[in-house]
Order: structure tokens, then sequence, then C-alpha cells
């Protein structure tokens, strides 16, 4: 008889190993799917590695799609740690990149640093809003934030959509939908070759995590999470922390859409957020609400990204067959959080029994 | 009028089988967001079939069961292997998006075979097809639409007159009480997701064979989500997700018929109405705190035996 227990606290070791065979049974599962498709696993896996890692260039790729995964994520971090399920990110990098393009397109001819400076509280504004409103829903009636920030989502791509086909429209483009492009100032400049994005996240990898583990804020945020109930009793005001911790959630998320929108698209589209929101969800999840963790995890996602991009053009394998390996070694992963947490053993009691 | 009406019906249809899916799923306390993956996964087996086979019911099986699959694999990581739910159903819908475009490829653009689209063409019920409006809104359609009533009929009845029904929302409920009462939660659980998964896929074939008879990238379009709204949109009822996905079916074609007449409303304003209303309902829902109008207790909440 299989009997399931609690593990008390897992040893580095055995935790690493676990993980370790979790991600090996994935590839091998990967693995005969890819063969099953058609092709080889090994060199399908070689590709995707040597297409994210392989020259400088296809670095710079990678780590221009891991930018807005770090930030997304330390944004829907700080919600999770709070129990809070904003699974609102999409919507919020729609809105952040509404905010900044508002700034860009219609604001008043700024110096660059300024306009870009501007752009960014615009974006953390419009971020911010956008999860707020369901935050002040959830702290006033206890409405289910799960689903009103996934309807927001569908709320802000349509508007975009909408400004994207109609009164946004450039008119210099020929009917052809699309908004006009930023100009210069309003495109965030390059270092090493990317755009400074990536020393936005890594800053704000290092902000958040001092936030959560080292202000009185943050703490507060993680007793929320753990315990209302405690939370209340230690006199914490709950529902301000709630429209906090969004209010940042959010807030990040609308970052990511300004610098979405400024150093990648140059200008707004309908198309920005790139999914990006909910694979935050994930890489956020699989960090453990950590932020090293997450950095970690998401420079990973991103070479899993860029590199199913480059099996496309090099191996002429649908970029689809990316998007299912992925989910397999999610399947893997999720399901070997289970033996992290729980102790499989063999009733020895039963067995003798067999025996006599 | 009735045109407009009975297209609304015809475009709420995929809905109303994946909103009954999903109401299914939570109702067991889980919260499934795959929705959307098993739609697709749905939609692709339900056409290659049919393409591959030309029999129509040979398709709508392999829809069902390309729905059962993906919701399978949900079930096994987040029943047994105790995952979490939200994480999980994200995951399930990148992968599903990801098998359906990967299988439809070769496809793309490939209307779906005539020997398939027969069995989806109009059939009248006697006698209530005559009755003014109602008759050629719901009673002139394909059997399909017949079958999605008829599904919110046993649904319902299943629900609230069978004791197994009522296990099933103990379980949601309060899993650790059912549990103690004797109920086989897991089983329970298992049943009921992979029931949900099944439908969600009969929804998506009906995008990919009916509603967009041809195939194209992500023909479900979001669809999926849109049915996770409507499950708390009809505060888990089967009668209401009945009107809600008609309702929604309707606002979907809506912008469209505005715009031919001569009314110029953009089509992606009134595409945020559906989303807007819900989260009206959401809010109402809370405010009202109506305990019979509230999702399962324990929805999202994963059941251990061994933590009780």
């Amino acid at each position: 008889m299989l009997k399931i227990s609690k593990r008390a606290e897992l040893p580095k070791r055995q935790e690493i190993v676990i993980r370790a065979v979790a991600i090996l049974f994935s590839l091998v599962c990967a693995g005969l799917v890819i063969m099953i498709l058609g092709f080889d696993p090994v060199v399908v896996f070689r590709e995707i590695v040597m297409g994210a890692i392989g020259t400088e260039l296809r670095i710079k790729q990678t780590v221009i799609k891991a930018i807005p995964l770090i930030i997304t994520s330390m944004g829907i971090m700080v919600a999770f740690k709070m129990k809070f399920w904003n699974i609102g990110g999409e919507g919020q990098i729609m809105m952040g990149a509404f905010g900044a393009s508002l700034v860009a397109l219609f604001g008043p001819a700024m110096p660059a640093p300024l306009t870009l400076l501007v752009m960014a509280v615009s974006a953390i504004f419009f971020g911010g809003l956008w999860a707020f409103i369901p935050a002040y829903f959830k702290a006033r009636f206890g409405t289910n934030e799960t689903i009103f920030t996934l309807m927001l989502n569908y709320i802000a791509i349509k508007w975009v959509t909408y400004l994207q086909y109609g009164p946004w429209k450039d008119p210099a483009s020929q009917g052809f939908p699309k908004i006009a492009n930023f100009e210069p100032h309003a495109v965030l400049p390059s270092l090493f070759g990317v755009h400074v994005g990536w020393i936005v996240a890594l800053v704000l990898v290092a902000l958040v995590y001092f936030f959560i583990n080292h202000t009185k804020k943050g703490f507060e945020i993680t007793v929320v999470g753990e315990s209302i109930e405690t939370a209340r009793y230690a006199g914490m005001n709950i529902k301000s922390v709630i429209i906090t911790s969004m209010l940042i959630s959010g807030g990040l998320c609308g970052l990511t859409g300004m610098i979405q929108a400024s150093a990648i698209e140059h200008t707004l589209t309908s198309a920005l957020s790139g999914g990006y929101g909910f694979t935050a969800i994930i890489t956020t999840w699989l960090g453990r609400l950590s932020a090293p963790y997450i950095l970690v995890v998401c420079i990973a996602f991103a070479i899993l990204l860029q590199g199913g991009a480059y099996l496309q053009i090099a191996m002429a394998v649908p970029s689809s067959v990316a998007d299912m390996i992925q989910g397999i070694i999610l399947f893997f992963v999720l399901g070997s959080e289970f033996f992290l947490q729980y102790k499989l053993s063999f009733n020895r009691k039963l067995k003798s029994k067999e025996v006599a | 009028m009735t045109a407009f009406l009975a297209a609304a019906v015809i475009a709420g249809t995929p809905l109303l089988f994946a909103t009954l899916g999903e109401l299914i799923t939570e109702k067991a306390g889980n919260l499934n967001l795959g929705v959307e993956g098993m739609m697709l996964m749905g939609a692709v087996m339900g056409f290659a079939v049919g393409l591959w086979t030309g029999n129509p019911f040979l398709a709508i099986l392999g829809a069902i069961a390309a729905g059962a699959a993906g919701s399978a694999i949900y079930a096994i990581l987040t029943v047994t292997l105790r995952a979490n739910q939200v994480v999980t159903g994200l995951t399930l819908t990148i992968f599903g998006s990801g098998f359906a475009s990967f299988v439809g490829k070769s496809f793309i653009g490939a209307p779906a075979p005539a020997s398939v689209k027969s069995v989806f063409a109009t059939m009248e019920i006697p006698l209530l097809s005559q009755i003014p409006i109602i008759g050629p809104t719901f009673f002139r359609q394909d059997i399909f639409i017949y079958v999605g009533y008829l599904i919110t009929i046993c649904a319902s009845l299943y629900l609230w007159r069978t004791k197994k029904g009522l296990n099933l929302k103990a379980v949601g409920e309060n899993a650790a009480a059912a549990d103690a009462s004797g109920i086989n939660v897991n089983l329970y659980k298992y049943v009921h997701i992979i029931l949900g998964g099944a439908l969600c896929g009969l929804g998506g074939a009906y995008m990919s064979l009916v509603t967009i008879p041809v195939w194209q990238e992500n023909v479900v379009a979001g669809r999926g989500w849109i049915a996770v709204a409507l499950v708390i949109f009809a505060s888990w009822k089967p009668s209401k997700a009945l009107v809600g996905a008609f309702l929604f079916g309707g606002l979907n074609i809506l912008g469209f018929r505005l715009q031919s007449m001569g009314i110029h409303i953009s089509q992606y304003i009134v595409d945020m109405i559906p989303y807007a209303a819900t989260i009206f309902i959401v809010i109402i829902s809370t405010r009202k705190n109506k305990k019979e109008d509230m999702g399962p207790a324990d929805l999202g909440i994963p059941y251990f035996r061994e933590d009780r």
C-alpha cells in the first residue's frame, strides 16, 4: 500500500536531484514527441540551445526576450506573495504601453531623458490603475480577483485594438491599421548592444527582493498572504496592504509595456503584450515567489522562447513544436513539485501481511 | 431580426459547450484555466479526423477524446500531484495551442469536408419551429445545438436531482467533509474534470467545423476565456449558462450587424461589453453576498487527505 506523507524539510541536495530528474524526464518525453513528429530530438535540442546562446547576436535576442519576462514576473510576484491572483499582467502591460504612447505620441517636445521618464511614469500610472480597480473591489467587497483581472486583460487589448484601427491609426500608413512610430527621443537607448531595459530589470530584481524581505510593507504583504487572520490580529491595515501591493504589481507590469513599446515595437500595437503577462505567472510560480530564483527561471524561459523562434528559421520546425516542448517540460516540473513536498513510502505492515 | 437571433445561437453554442464543461469542472472544486487549450485541441482533432476519415461521428469523437486527454493531464497534475491549478491550467493552454497549430499546420485554409458538414445541416423540429421568433431562433438549427440544450438540461438535473450530482457539489464545497462522509473525492474530481474537458473539446470542434468551417490558426480566438468568465456570469447554474452563452454569442456578432445597419460603433468597443458585463456581474454577486450565487467554497483549493 502506497503511503503519502508530508516532508518536513528537504535537504538542498535532494531537492536539486528531484528537480534534475524531473527536467531529465521531461526532456526524454519531449524527445519522444519530437521523434514522433519526425525530427531528430538531439538535433532539435541542440539547435534550441545554440539558437539561444550560439552567437553574440542570439544572446542579445535572448536577453531582449528575458527583459519583459523578468520585470512582469517581479510585478506578478508582489501580488502572488499576498495570494492575490493577479492574472491581469497582460492587460496591465497593454495599459502601460498605452500610457507610454500617450506621452510619446501626444506629449510636448522634451529632451529624450525627460520624455522617457515621463513615459515610464505614465506607464506605471496606467498599469497601476488597471490593477487598482480589481484591488479596490477585492479590498472593499472581497470580489474575486482572478476573474476580474482576467476580464480586464481583454478590455485593455480591445481598447488598444480600437485605437489602432480607429482614432490613432496613422494617416500616413495608407490605410494599413498601424499607429505612428515614436520619434527617436521616445525610444530607449542601448548599452552593450541591448536596450537599457536589461539594467532596469536587474535593478528591479534587487529592489523587489529588498522590498519583500527587508521592509515593513514587504513583510506585511507576506503576512497577509500567509494568514489574513494573523495580519488582522497584528493590527495591519489589510485593505491598504492589498491596494499598495497591487499598485506595485500593476505598475511594474505597466513598465514592461513602456519598455516593449519604446524599445521593441517603437509604437503601440495590439500584439505588444505577446503573452508575457501569462508566461510570467508560470515563471513566478516556478521561481517559488523568490526574486533571485525567478530571475534564473526567466532566463531559462527566454532561452526556450528564443531557441524555439530560431528552430523555425534554421530547421523549418514550426515554432508550435517549441510551444509543445515548453508545455511538456512545464507539466513535468509542475508534477515534480509534489515529490519535493511529499514523501512516498510503502506501508510495511501491509507488505508483511502479503508475504505471510 | 430572427436571422440575427439564430446567428447568435450558433455563435453561442461553442461557448455553451465549453461553459458547461468548465462549470462541471469547477463544481468539483477545480478551476481549470486550460479551457482555451482544450478547445483548440478539440478543434484541431475534430477537423483532422473529419478530414482524414470523412466521418462526422469519428470527427466528433476525436474532438471529445482530445479535450478529455488535455483535461486528464490537468487532473493528474492537480489532483494526484497537487500542482497549482492556475499555473497548470495556463500551461495546458500553452500546450494546447502549440498542439493545435502543429497538427493543423498541414491543412491551413482547408475547408471542412462536405461529408462532415452534412451532419450539421439544419434540422427543423416540427411544431416548435412554427412558434414565431422562438421557433426560427432555437428550433431551426443543427443537431448539435439541440445536443447543447439537452446537455444543459441533463447537467441541471444531474447537479440538483441526483445523488451523484449532490455528492459532486459536496466535493466542491467542502472536500474534507465529503471525504469523511465516504465520497471518493479524487474519483469525483477525475471523472468531472475529464467530462468537462470532453465538453470543451466538443465546443472547439463546433468552432472549427461549423462556426468557421475553414481551418485557421487560433480558430478558437479567446472563446475559452469567455467560457471561464461565463461560468461566473451564470453563477454556476447550467440554465443561466445557456442564456449567457447565447447572449455573449449575440454580442460577438453585434458590432458587424450594427455597422451594416449604418450605426457606427466600432466592433472593438462592442467586443468589450461581454467582459465588462462579466466584471459587473462578479461585483454584483459578491455585493449581494447570496450564498447560492457564489462559486463552490473549495474552488481552487487542493484537497490533501493527509493534511486534514
